[in-house]
């Protein structure tokens, strides 16, 4: 892993562990990894290992037993600071597009003429310009899918949390959105930490890659990608790429 | 759309003719069934009072009604809020409900006498419980992963309930309202036959002592239509409030 002084997200022996019928389940246990701020990690593994647990963990929805957790720097707010895009949109159904991305800065308190301006632009940046005052169910599943990027990114958060983002979309469309997710990523320089099932997914959109595995649930590999950017998709093709993925096969024992 | 509406209209005015012509064909006496055109004379006599009658009659409801809603809501909320007050009183307000609520009329005489009060009260305890009912269960089946949303940001108490329960459980607020409408005007009437020297419910029982059918006719007729008013007006009201794809049927 990269060797940071002071990086943006350090765990450490992170260790979760659900109680189920009085017998005892390890969520997930001793993950480890640093990722410096900017960086695009992918949280690679099969269903059960523990991935979006971790990532509720990072998001301070449920906490973790045991093990060091460390986010951001100095001043860094967890309401304020971090924005998170869950496998369903969650779109709130009574209200508009604009006034869903709006959300997260209404709970936060945030000006609202500068909170509507900035959810215009970011409506702009995931060519939703025009559907503002559509209501979610005149939009398709990909454009629903990315006012609730818009509505994680309104208010400005340092790190981004996505669990399976794209994992309801048709392979096309997710295709789409995975090139559109590394632009978003390359314009805004957030610190983002993605959730996948995809192999080829995590490779692909991942600077770095964390490879957890199930039964036990635990962490198995992390590595660094090192792939020409602005990556396409044909980037899939090389060999690079394919001993990238071969790697986390093998680290699941496939 | 325009077929179905069209065949409900064919429906309502079969009725209408079968009435016209079961009092012109038959050999039915006019106290017994009066026909269309004496039961709308009614309406030129003035000492029948049915315009302050209806008055009575829709103030009763619309007040009993307006008042489940408020407290229906306002339980419902309590009973999200706080857990031990839903374990206890839920159960309770099922057996209560078990209550047939029209039996309550003549107590609520003994206690609050003649007249609105009673009434008003009566409307009330039959419109409350399936408000009190709906709006908590919408409240309870908000998506846990919507409540997650917000928690990212902190979101206290007060702004999860204002943005995301009390809106999710709207449309479950106006199915039990559009059952409670039904309810509530029912309740009025029984209350004005049973105590009451006001609305069209009195008037009915008063016609019926000289078996004056045209004017009990029309009273039942009125009622009909204070009734359908209330529930137009929340199918109107969730129209205006509550987004298409957000509706229960």
């Amino acid at each position: 892993m990269r060797a940071s002084a002071d990086p943006f997200l350090h765990l450490s022996g992170v260790a979760k562990t659900y109680r189920s019928n009085g017998r005892e389940v390890a969520a997930i246990s001793d993950v480890s990894f640093d990722v410096a701020e900017g960086e695009l990690v992918a949280l690679v593994g099969p269903s059960g290992c523990g991935k979006s647990t971790l990532l509720k963990i990072l998001a301070g929805l449920i906490p973790y037993d045991s093990g060091t957790l460390r986010i951001g720097g100095q001043g860094f707010d967890a309401a304020r600071d971090i924005g998170v895009v869950f496998q369903a949109p969650l779109l709130l159904k009574w209200r508009r597009v604009l006034d869903n991305v709006l959300l997260p800065a209404e709970i936060l308190g945030l000006p609202e003429r500068t909170a509507r301006e900035r959810a215009r632009e970011l409506l702009s940046l995931l060519r939703l310009t025009g559907w503002e005052d559509k209501y979610p169910y005149e939009l398709s599943g990909g454009m629903q899918q990315r006012v609730a990027i818009a509505r994680a990114l309104v208010h400005d958060p340092k790190l981004l949390l996505m669990d399976e983002p794209f994992g309801a979309l048709d392979a096309l469309t997710r295709e789409r959105m995975n090139l559109e997710l590394r632009r978003i990523w390359a314009q805004s320089g957030k610190t983002i930490v993605v959730v996948t099932h995809g192999v080829q997914e995590a490779v692909f959109l991942g600077t770095q890659v964390v490879v957890l595995t199930a039964g036990p649930a635990r962490m198995a590999d992390g590595f660094a990608v090192t792939l020409p950017e602005p990556r396409e998709l044909s980037c899939r093709a090389t060999p690079e790429f394919g001993e990238y993925t071969q790697r986390i096969y093998t680290r699941l024992g496939m | 759309m325009w077929r179905l509406g069209g065949a409900a209209a064919l429906a309502h005015l079969a009725l209408l003719a079968l009435w016209v012509w079961a009092t012109t064909a038959g050999d039915v006496p006019r106290y017994i069934v009066p026909g269309p055109l004496e039961t709308c004379a009614t309406l030129a006599s003035p000492h029948y009072g049915w315009l302050s009658n209806i008055a009575v009659t829709a103030g009763q409801a619309a007040a009993g009604f307006a008042l489940a809603v408020l407290v229906g809501t306002a339980l419902a909320v309590l009973f999200t809020w706080f857990a031990p007050v839903r374990r206890a009183l839920m159960p309770l307000l099922v057996t209560l409900n078990l209550v047939p609520k029209v039996a309550l009329a003549p107590l609520f005489i003994v206690w609050f006498g003649y007249g609105l009060l009673p009434n008003i009260l009566i409307t009330f305890v039959i419109a409350f419980f399936p408000i009190v009912i709906t709006v908590a269960r919408g409240l309870a089946e908000v998506e846990p992963e919507l409540l997650d949303l917000v928690r990212v940001q902190r979101a206290t108490r007060w702004q999860v309930f204002r943005k995301i329960q009390l809106p999710s459980a709207l449309p479950y607020l106006f199915s039990g309202m559009r059952v409670a409408a039904v309810l509530a005007i029912a309740g009025t009437i029984v209350g004005e036959f049973i105590g009451s020297e006001a609305g069209l419910g009195f008037l009915m029982l008063s016609a019926q002592a000289t078996l004056d059918t045209p004017a009990m006719f029309m009273a039942l007729i009125l009622i009909t239509l204070v009734g359908i008013g209330l529930y137009v007006s929340v199918v109107v009201l969730e129209a205006l409030t509550v987004t298409v794809d957000a509706r229960l049927r």
